[in-house]
This record gives C-alpha cells, structure tokens and sequence, in this order.
C-alpha cells in the first residue's frame, strides 16, 4: 500500500478517529507535566526572577506559530502536485491554530518584555516579524472564507501561501535589516554556549513536545471537521440536483 | 503555590492568557467537530 | 502585449478616474498628516521619508482592484486567456499598465510634496530614486493580489489585507534608503535590495498571477 493512500478521504477519518485520544492524552500529558514541572518546581533566574517560568509558553507557542505556516506550506504543496483534497483541508484547518499560537507569543512576549526591557512593545525584528507573521494568518484565513467553491478557494489559498511564504523570509530579512533590536538568539540552537540551562531545559522540551501534539490532534480535528463538511456540501448538492 | 515574587502578576497574566487562548480554539474546534458531524449524520440518515 | 498595454493606458486615461484619484489620494494623506501630528518642522522632517511611502503604497493599493475587475465582468477577461498572448505576459502588460497611471505620476509627484513635509533637502534625490526603484514592485505585487480576488463580490477589502502585508519589504528598504538618504549615511545598500525585490517581483509573480487568473477562470 502506498504512503498516499493514508491520505483517501474515507482511510483519513478511518485511522484518525482511533488515533485522535490517544494524540489528545499524550498532549494533556506533557502539557501539564511541563508546565505543573516548570510553574512550581523550577528555580527562578538569577536576572529575570520569576518571569522565567513565562518561557514555557512563550518558546513552544512561537515555534509552533512557525512551525504551523511551514505545516500549511508543505500541505498546499502536496494539494497543488498530487491534488489531495484531505492536504487542503488540512492547510486550511491549520490556519486558526496557527494564528492563536502567534497570539499567545505576541501576548506572553509582551507580558515579559514589560518587567525585563521596561516596555511592552517594541519594534524588535523578531516582535515585528511575528506580527506581519500574524497579520498573514489573517490574510489567509479571509481568502479561505471568501471563496464559494472549495476548489477554487484550495488552489488559490495555496498561491498565496506560497508566496506569502517568499514574502514572509523577505520581510524577515527586510526587519532585521530596518532595526537591530531587544530580543536575545535563539534559546534552542544546537550550539549549547546560549542555550538556556538544564533546570529550564527540561520541562521545556516537555512543553514544546506538548504543543506539537496539541497542534497534530487540533489539526487532525479540525481536517475531520473539514471533510465531514465538505460532504455535507456534496451531499446537499446531489440533493439539489435529484 | 511557588513564590512569585514582584514578578507574580506578569507570570499569572501570561499563564492565564495563553491556557485561555489555548482553551478557545480547542473548544472552537471541539463545537465546531461535534455540530458538523450531527449535521452529517442527519443528512445521511434522511438521504 | 503592447496592444494590451496601450489598450489599457487608453481606457485608464479615457476614463479618468484611477488616474488622478491616486494622486488626489496621495496629496490628501500628505495633508492630513502635518493636521494630525502639529506643525513642528522639526517633527516633519523626520518622519516625511515614511510618511511619503506609505502613503504612495496606499494610493497605490486604492486602484488595485480595477486591474482586473471590469476585464473580467465582460469577459475580456476570458479571451485574453484564449489568445496567443501567454497569461505571463498579459499579467506583466496590466502591471506596467497599472505602474505607467499610478506609481509614475506619484513618483513625480512625490517630491513636490516632500516640501509641504519639510523634508531634507538632501533626500529629494533618494526619495525619487527609490520610488522610481520600488513602484513598480508595488504594482507587480497588487497586480497578483488582484489576480487573486478578482472572482470575488467585495474582494476590495480583502485585497488590501492579502497585499499590504506582501508590501513590507518594499516599504522598509524605500523608506530606509530615503531616511540614510537623509541623515547624510550610506544609502546604495537599502537602494540595490530595493531593486532586487523588484526584480525578483518581476522575475517570479507574473507565473503566479498567470496561474491565479487561470484558476479563477476555470
């Protein structure tokens, strides 16, 4: 059997319905492993105080608000060279949960960044970035809603994902070339020198693991939705059409 | 509890922001699943 | 392809409308914003290199959704796609269509109203240069975000909220070239990325619009 057949529609909501728990415990599992571990049981930073603890939202939620735009990258790829209806759906049910996942970073990001830089907000590249990261959520999910046709609507999303996608790094680059800004390297970069330490490390991974589940179950929900939906669609038009 | 300290309020808002985002779009989703999925069943049940 | 151009210079001047709307557009923000922020030069002359992109980028945006709109209601649209014009080409005439009416004549006029904001006298130079560099960029961009919400009913408002963010780039480097132009530093680095994204617009969003159009008129 080919790796493509897991994408039939019918084989779809065949195997999810029984991994779908499953994805929701382990979720549920380390999300409260991790943030019951780093919320009580992890020391407070010698500089930041307690304001450390909002790491355990702050890094799994931006990584995913990244990782859910290249999610919907690689699904608008397969729609246009295989013509997986289930990859559309799941482009499009990953939207939202992107967008929030940006929301919860921009919001924790300016909760810390009040106490530790004495402002909420500033025009850092990595803050901007993630709001023009935002603002292009929004724009995608509008062009989902916009269009009638789920045909029409997938092709097009998926154009504009792709270059949305080249304009996403561009402005990246442009931002950084505008401004220098607050926010310190990557936390999680294989070069251990500016890696956080082992106290924060490891519930943070448990956190981060946490999210990755919580957005592979959303989006296996939400692509059930999307296909239960569209054959209601189908179903309504057929009916028409008798 | 753990001790907070001066920074108590700014940790409590970003925990209880982000669980509450989190909880609305798993809830969302959740109607969504379950109000989608009786209008199936309906459909199939009269068809 | 240079019919379809001239074609749509004429209908663009003929009919009035987007041609100097843009520009009135333009000129009106330009006024607003001294009413808004007070009178101080000093202010003016700092924030006038932003002040001037946006809102060139905004008049630009204002004429977007006619590119395609009224081509594709009487369904000329649709024999542009049956004609031995490839859809590269004709989304590549209807941008440069659309530059020649609106990013031309606000770069003209861009520097005539720098005055009323008091900008530096050394800027005049960069600000035009990057107008002139960034411009069409902008009309390549909306040409493919009109491209893509040409099917719709109210694709006006969604037009601006796919296409504004897609102008971030060119609004950094043009208004940060005209801002070092100001200051007196080195502003060739911000001019030469300017140009590569304009160039790189030209080179990539022509197959993109080709293929939204197609899409939407299947």
């Amino acid at each position: 059997m080919s790796f493509w057949e897991y994408a039939n529609p019918k084989k779809f909501m065949g195997w999810t319905a029984p991994v779908l728990p499953y994805v929701f415990g382990a979720a549920a599992l380390c999300l409260t492993v991790g943030l019951v571990w780093g919320f009580f049981f992890t020391p407070d930073d010698y500089r930041q105080g307690s304001t450390v603890k909002i790491i355990y939202l702050h890094v799994p939620a931006a990584l995913m608000a990244i990782n859910a735009w290249i999610m919907m990258l690689v699904a608008s790829l397969i729609w246009v060279v295989r013509r997986h209806h289930v990859s559309a759906l799941a482009a499009r049910a990953a939207g939202p949960i992107g967008l929030v996942m940006t929301l919860i970073a921009l919001f924790t990001g300016a909760i810390w960044g009040q106490p530790m830089w004495g402002t909420y907000w500033a025009w850092d590249p990595r803050l901007t970035s993630f709001l023009i990261l935002f603002l292009f959520y929004l724009g995608y999910m509008a062009m989902w809603e916009a269009i009638e046709d789920p045909d029409t609507a997938a092709d097009l999303t998926s154009v504009l994902c792709m270059v949305g996608s080249v304009f996403a790094i561009l402005s990246r680059y442009a931002v950084n070339f505008w401004n220098q800004g607050l926010h310190q390297g990557a936390s999680l970069s294989l070069d251990a020198e500016e890696n956080v330490s082992d106290v924060f490390w490891i519930p943070l991974v448990i956190c981060i693991a946490g999210f990755v589940l919580l957005f592979i179950g959303l989006v296996l929900l939400r692509t059930r939705t999307e296909i239960r939906a569209r054959r209601i669609r189908a179903l309504e038009a057929r009916a028409r059409r008798a | 509890m753990p001790e907070l300290g001066k920074y108590a309020v700014e940790v409590l808002a970003a925990y209880g922001v982000s669980l509450g985002l989190l909880a609305v779009i798993i809830v969302i989703s959740w109607r969504r699943s379950v109000r989608v999925r009786a209008a199936l069943e309906r459909i199939e049940k009269n068809g | 392809m240079i019919a379809l151009l001239l074609r749509d210079l004429r209908l663009a001047v003929r009919a009035g409308g987007g041609f100097g709307l843009g520009l009135a557009f333009f000129l009106i923000v330009i006024v607003l914003v001294p009413l808004g922020v007070g009178p101080q030069t000093a202010l003016l002359t700092s924030i006038a290199p932003g002040i001037l992109w946006v809102a060139s980028l905004l008049a630009a945006l204002l004429s977007l959704d006619r590119i395609f709109a009224l081509d594709f209601e009487d369904g000329s649209l649709g024999l542009l796609a049956t004609s031995p014009l490839p859809m590269e080409g004709a989304a590549l005439a209807k941008a440069l269509a659309h530059w020649i009416t609106t990013g031309l004549p606000l770069t003209l006029a861009a520097p005539a109203l720098g005055f009323l904001l008091s900008l530096a006298p050394e800027a005049y130079g960069y600000l035009l240069l990057s107008l002139l560099l960034g411009t069409p960029a902008l009309s390549m961009i909306g040409t493919f975000g009109a491209a893509l919400t040409v099917g719709l009913r109210r694709g006006g408002l969604l037009l601006s909220l796919l296409v504004l963010p897609l102008y971030v780039p060119t609004l950094i480097y043009g208004a940060e070239a005209v801002r070092r132009g100001a200051d007196g530093q080195d502003a060739s680095g911000a001019l030469i990325l300017l140009g590569v994204i304009t160039a790189g617009c030209f080179a990539v969003l022509p197959f993109a619009t080709a293929a939204t159009l197609r899409i939407n008129l299947r």
